[in-house]
């Protein structure tokens, strides 16, 4: 197919950025969460992105294939006075690392300009290809 | 007579096609430029525009022989694969010329797109599709003249 599938392509990789730029958002909001409804901390969660073959040799997407948590151990914090603070004494904090979801945070949004940028130079050749002649 | 009156005009609209096919690659890279283990593709323009026009050039001469192969080889079911250089959908399948990035600067995760290199590959594809767009309007618009001839 023609150009016509750029936009495909990159509305596919802003769909995925902004899928991570919301994983981070939640991330971000957590950091100082000390427990979810399961009784545990929030873990931080990460996607994971994937190409998606989209017609044509070269023509490839991305999708989010799934979203991991992180496995780091729980901040722990000895707060005894603390209404959530185990037999210890201690409390559980979520395993959010708020430098990494910011780095994060910036790479995303940075790439979601990217492709923003790609489809609107994609569009303005379009519509000159449409004035062909003209 | 006629042949040769559209035969620039030929010449640029595969250079037009190819400029097309390349955004369309340059797209995908940019695309994946977060994809754990995604290799950055591209292909030569010059060679490859090269060996598109040869191949038109001496069309007439090899239909009788050989290249009449297109035609024959049809696909009858949607999930035929197409041989390489029957044709298909993408027009850089007849070339073969599509290549792999090499990582710039290494990363953990195996992507070899480097984001700089792709960025500027894009502008200047899509100035240079403008210039062949340009190129066009202006070869038809002498060819409308003369034929109007006012």
């Amino acid at each position: 197919m023609s150009m016509f599938s750029i936009f495909n392509v990159s509305g596919s990789a802003v769909s995925a950025q902004s899928q991570r730029l919301n994983v981070v958002a939640s991330n971000m909001a957590n950091v100082d969460t000390v427990a979810g409804p399961d009784g545990q901390a929030y873990k931080a969660r990460q996607v994971v992105f994937q190409t998606v073959p989209m017609g044509g040799e070269a023509t490839n997407g991305v999708k989010v294939s799934g979203v991991t948590e992180s496995n780091v151990p729980f901040k722990r914090i000895h707060d005894p006075n603390h209404p959530s603070a185990d037999a210890d004494g201690y409390v559980n904090y979520s395993n959010v690392n708020p430098v990494e979801e910011m780095v994060n945070m910036i790479s995303a949004s940075r790439s979601y300009q990217n492709n923003i940028e790609v489809m609107n130079t994609a569009k303005s050749l379009l519509l000159k290809t449409l004035q062909l002649g003209q | 007579m006629f042949a040769k009156l559209t035969a620039g005009l030929d010449f640029h609209s595969k250079a037009l096609v190819l400029r097309a096919e390349r955004q369309r690659i340059l797209a995908s890279n940019i695309a994946n430029a977060d994809t754990p283990g995604y290799v950055a593709r591209d292909f030569n323009f010059k060679e490859t525009l090269g060996q598109m026009t040869q191949s038109s050039a001496s069309q007439l001469s090899q239909a009788s022989r050989g290249l009449g192969l297109q035609a024959s080889v049809a696909s009858t079911h949607p999930r035929h694969i197409d041989i390489a250089g029957t044709g298909g959908n993408s027009t850089l399948s007849g070339t073969g010329a599509l290549a792999y990035g090499t990582q710039s600067q290494p990363s953990v995760d195996g992507n070899s797109v480097d984001l700089d290199r792709e960025r500027a590959s894009f502008v200047d594809n899509s100035v240079r599709y403008e210039s062949t767009l340009r190129f066009i309007n202006g070869q038809s618009k002498t060819l409308l003249s003369a034929i109007q001839g006012q």
